[in-house]
C-alpha cells in the first residue's frame, strides 16, 4: 500500500484519455452521418434497406448527443480532473478501486447508450434519453466519482484547493442534483419509464437539466480543464486569483436559473420566461471572467502561440468559449429568440461552443497530458498537432459560418408576410433554401472529424514508443507543507 | 389565475430571485474593493508551478457585470418576473399576441371582405384574389392536398373535376366551412369470395381488367348487398353522402383488386377537417374560389 502511494495513479488517466480520442471519433462520426442524412435523407433507405429504421435521423441524433457529450466530453472530464486533483492534491487518488470502477461503469453506461438507442429504447428527454436501469448505473458511477474527487481533495497535502478542483467538483455536485431531478422517472417495464413531472413543468424540469448540462457539464467542468492546463502550458500564474473566484460564484448562483430560455413564448408562464432571460443576460460577465481570466494568463507570453500547438488549441477554444457566452445571452432575449428559435442558429451556437470551446480545450489539454502520462516528453509528431489544429479550426469556422446564414436565412423566411397576411414562404421552401448550408456544415464536419483521426494516429504513435509510468507524488513547495 | 399554488411560492420565487441577483452584486462589489498587488502572486503553489497573481477585476469587466444586475432589476420592475407581481407596464405575452393579432385582422379586414361580397365564380376569375387564394392553399391545405391540389392516397385530388360532395360553389364553401366526415362501412360479414366479386364488379366498371363471372356475380350483390344504398343503382356516388363514384376511374385509395378487396372488406374512415372557426368566412370564400378555380379553369 505504501509503495503505491508514493507514485500518483496514472493507470485510470490513461484510460479515460485514450477513451476520449476513441468516444471523440465515435460521437463525431455520427454527427457527420446524421449531417449527411439531412443533405441525402434517402441515403440509408438506398444503401442499408434493413437497417434504415435504426439509423433514422431521430434513432442516431440522440446516438451523437450522447456519443460527444458523455462519451467524449465524459471521459475528458474524468481523465483531466484525475490528472489534476492528484497533481494539485500532491496525493495519489482516493481509492485506486473505485476510480477503477468509474472507469468500467462509465464505459458500461456508453455501450448501453450505443445498443438501446439505436433500438429506439429511449426515455424521450434531450440530453436524457437513457432508460431507467442505465440512469441507476449512472448515478452509482457518478456517486463514486465524487467519493474518489473528494477524498482526493479531503487528504491533500496542501493547505488550499487550487482553482481548477472547484470547477472540477462544482460540476460533480451539480450533475449528481441534474441527474436525479430529471431522471425521476415510474418505471413500467424493464426498458420503459414515464416522467413523474407532466406537461410544461416536465418541459421546464427538461430544461432545467439541459441547460445546466451546458452550464455545470460542458462550461465548470471544461473550466476546471482551463484553469490547469492553461498555465500549465503557458508557464505563467494565473492573471487573476480575484476574477475567479467573482466568476466561479457568479456562475454558480446565475447558470441554475438560465433553463427557461429555451422555452420563450410557450405555455411557461410569462415569469418564469423573464427569469430565464436575465439570469442568461446576467450570466454574460462570469462567463467572460473565464475567457479573460484564461487568455490574460498567456499576457506577456504572446510568442508562445506562435509555434506551439497546444496553445493554440487552448486560447482558440476560450475565443469559441467567449464568443459562444456573447451569443447565449443575446440569443436568450426574448425580441432575438423570437427569430433564432428553432433555426440552424441555435444548432451553430451549440457547436460554437461543443466544437470550438469544449472538444478543443479537450484536445489541447490531452496533447499535454498524454505523453506525460505515458512517459514521453511530448507527443510522437508536433507537426501532426499543428496541421490537427488547422484542419479542426476551419472545420469550426465553416460548421458554424453555415448554421448562421442557414439559421438567420429559415427564421425571415418563416416570418415573412405579404401584404395580404399570407405568409410569404411555405415551410419547405425554407428546406430548399437550407440545403447548401446543409453541405457545407457536412464538410466543416468532416474536416473536424479527419482532425480526431490525425489525432488517433498520433496518440497510438506516442503510446507506441512510451511506456505505461506512474509519476512519483510531488512533495509541496516548502511554504505549503 | 395564478401561477402559484399559494402565496406562499408566490414570495419564496420574488425573494430568492432578488437576493440572487443581489448576491451577484455584493460579491463583485465585496471581491473589487478588496487588496490587490499587481503583478505579485497570493503566495501560494500547485504541482511545482501553479501559482496566481494577485491582480485587480478588469474594470470595464465590473462594470458590464453591473449594468446586466442593473438591467435585470429595472426589467423585474417593468414586467412580470417576480412571482405573481405584474410589472409597472402590465406586459404579457397572451396580450401582446392578441394586440398583434387584432392590428393585423383591422388592417387585413378590408382586403378579404372586399372579396366576400363577389360571388365565388367572380373571385375566380379576379387574378389578385386568386394569387392570395394560392398562397392560403399553400398555407393551410397543402399538407394533404399537395402543392399541386392533385392529393394522394386518402387525400382527394382538387383538380380533376371530381367531387365526392359536390364541386358547387355553395357545396365547396361547406365543405371548407364544416368539414366532412367520410366513411364507408366495413363489409367484411359478406365473407372473402363475396368481397372478391364485389372487387371485380367494381373494377369493371371503370373499364379495369377483372373476371367476368366474378364480375357478373358481383353486380348482383352490389344490388342486394346495400352497396347501392350509397353508390346508387348506376354506381354513380350520390354527393350528398360523399360516396364516390365508382365508373370514373377515379380512385381515392387506389384501384388493385388487393386495395379494393381492403376498402370493402375493412370499410375506410376520413376526415375533412373544419375551417370556418379558425379562418373565418372571408378566407373561407376566398379559398372556395381558389379550389373552384382549379377545376374551372377559363
Amino acid at each position: 500500500m505504501s509503495e503505491t502511494q508514493t507514485t500518483y495513479n496514472y493507470k485510470v488517466v490513461r484510460q479515460f484519455a485514450v477513451m476520449t480520442v476513441i468516444w471523440g471519433i465515435v460521437g463525431m462520426l455520427v454527427g457527420v452521418i446524421i449531417a449527411a442524412q439531412l443533405v441525402w435523407p434517402e441515403m440509408f433507405s438506398r444503401l442499408l434497406p434493413d437497417l434504415a429504421p435504426y439509423l433514422s435521423y431521430g434513432r442516431l441524433r440522440p446516438l451523437h448527443t450522447n456519443a460527444v457529450i458523455f462519451a467524449f466530453g465524459g471521459c475528458a472530464l474524468f481523465a483531466t480532473s484525475y490528472y489534476c486533483v492528484q497533481r494539485t492534491c500532491h496525493t495519489r487518488i482516493f481509492c485506486d478501486k473505485l476510480a477503477a470502477f468509474t472507469f468500467w461503469g462509465w464505459q458500461l453506461v456508453i455501450l448501453l447508450a450505443a445498443i438501446t438507442l439505436p433500438l429506439g429504447i429511449t426515455a424521450g428527454k434531450e440530453y436524457a434519453e437513457l432508460e431507467w436501469p442505465i440512469d441507476i448505473l449512472i448515478t452509482l458511477v457518478w456517486v463514486a466519482y465524487a467519493i474518489v474527487f473528494f477524498g482526493t481533495i479531503a487528504k491533500r497535502k496542501v493547505s488550499h484547493i487550487y482553482v481548477a478542483n472547484w470547477f472540477f467538483g462544482s460540476m460533480i455536485l451539480a450533475v449528481a442534483l441534474l441527474h436525479l431531478v430529471n431522471s425521476a422517472a415510474i418505471p413500467v417495464s424493464l426498458l420503459k419509464s414515464y416522467s413523474v413531472y407532466a406537461g410544461v413543468q416536465d418541459a421546464m424540469v427538461q430544461w432545467w437539466y439541459g441547460h445546466n448540462a451546458v452550464g455545470f457539464f460542458l462550461t465548470a467542468g471544461f473550466l476546471g480543464m482551463m484553469y490547469y492546463f492553461v498555465p500549465k502550458q503557458a508557464g505563467r500564474p494565473v492573471y487573476s486569483y480575484r476574477l475567479s473566484v467573482v466568476h466561479f460564484w457568479a456562475l454558480i448562483f446565475t447558470y441554475m436559473w438560465a433553463g427557461p430560455h429555451h422555452l420563450h413564448y410557450t405555455a411557461l408562464p410569462d415569469w418564469t420566461q423573464s427569469v430565464g432571460m436575465l439570469f442568461s443576460l446576467i450570466l454574460l460577465a462570469p462567463s467572460w471572467g473565464g475567457m479573460i481570466n484564461g487568455i490574460m494568463t498567456l499576457s506577456g507570453a504572446w510568442h508562445k502561440l506562435r509555434d506551439d500547438p497546444i496553445l493554440k488549441f487552448l486560447i482558440t477554444s476560450l475565443s469559441f468559449y467567449g464568443m459562444s457566452t456573447f451569443e447565449g445571452p443575446m440569443m436568450s432575449v426574448k425580441t432575438v429568440n423570437a427569430l433564432s428559435h428553432y433555426t440552424d442558429w441555435t444548432v451553430g451556437h451549440v457547436h460554437s461552443g461543443a466544437l470550438g470551446w469544449v472538444a478543443m480545450v479537450s484536445i489541447g489539454s490531452l496533447y499535454y497530458l498524454l505523453p506525460r502520462v505515458f512517459g514521453r516528453q511530448e507527443m510522437y509528431s508536433v507537426k501532426l498537432m499543428t496541421v490537427h489544429f488547422w484542419v479542426a479550426t476551419i472545420g469550426v469556422v465553416l460548421y458554424i459560418a453555415s448554421m448562421w446564414i442557414a439559421g438567420v436565412m429559415q427564421g425571415l423566411m418563416w416570418r415573412a408576410v405579404n401584404a395580404d397576411g399570407t405568409l410569404t414562404y411555405s415551410f419547405v421552401e425554407s428546406v430548399k433554401g437550407s440545403y447548401p448550408f446543409w453541405t457545407i456544415r457536412f464538410i466543416g464536419g468532416a474536416l473536424f472529424l479527419s482532425g480526431m483521426l490525425i489525432m488517433a494516429y498520433n496518440m497510438f504513435k506516442t503510446i507506441a514508443a512510451g511506456k505505461s509510468e506512474d509519476a512519483p507524488v510531488l512533495a509541496p513547495a516548502a511554504h505549503h507543507a | 389565475m395564478s401561477d402559484f399554488v399559494s402565496e406562499f411560492w408566490n414570495f419564496y420565487v420574488a425573494g430568492i430571485v432578488l437576493v440572487s441577483i443581489i448576491a451577484c452584486a455584493i460579491l463583485l462589489w465585496s471581491q473589487g474593493s478588496a487588496t490587490y498587488t499587481v503583478g505579485k502572486t497570493t503566495g501560494h503553489s500547485w504541482d511545482e508551478s501553479l501559482e496566481e497573481y494577485n491582480n485587480p477585476l478588469p474594470k470595464w469587466w465590473s462594470w458590464l457585470f453591473y449594468l446586466t444586475v442593473v438591467f435585470a432589476l429595472v426589467y423585474l420592475a417593468l414586467y412580470p418576473g417576480l412571482g405573481s407581481y405584474k410589472g409597472m407596464l402590465g406586459w404579457t405575452s397572451t396580450g401582446q399576441h392578441k394586440a398583434e393579432v387584432a392590428k393585423a385582422e383591422a388592417a387585413l379586414k378590408p382586403v378579404f371582405d372586399k372579396y366576400l361580397g363577389m360571388d365565388i365564380q367572380a373571385v375566380a376569375a379576379d387574378k389578385q384574389a386568386m394569387e392570395t387564394g394560392k398562397r392560403l392553399y399553400l398555407t393551410y391545405c397543402m399538407q394533404c392536398h399537395g402543392a399541386d391540389a392533385r392529393g394522394s392516397k386518402g387525400f382527394p385530388n382538387l383538380t380533376d373535376g371530381d367531387w365526392l360532395y359536390g364541386g358547387e360553389p355553395d357545396k365547396i364553401v361547406e365543405t371548407i366551412s364544416n368539414g366532412r366526415l367520410g366513411v364507408m362501412p366495413p363489409h367484411a360479414h359478406l365473407g372473402a369470395d363475396t368481397v372478391k366479386d364485389l372487387a371485380n364488379y367494381v373494377r369493371s366498371l371503370s373499364g379495369l381488367p377483372a373476371d367476368s363471372v366474378r364480375a357478373a356475380k358481383g353486380q348482383e350483390a352490389f344490388m342486394t348487398a346495400g352497396c347501392a344504398g350509397c353508390h346508387g343503382m348506376d354506381a354513380k356516388g350520390m354527393h350528398a353522402l360523399g360516396a364516390p363514384n365508382l365508373t370514373d376511374n377515379v380512385w381515392l385509395y387506389g384501384s388493385s383488386e388487393a386495395v379494393i378487396t381492403e376498402t370493402i372488406m375493412n370499410g375506410r374512415q376520413n376526415k375533412m377537417p373544419a375551417w370556418k372557426e379558425f379562418l373565418g368566412d372571408a378566407k373561407v370564400h376566398l379559398l372556395a374560389a381558389y379550389v373552384y378555380s382549379l377545376s374551372n379553369a377559363k
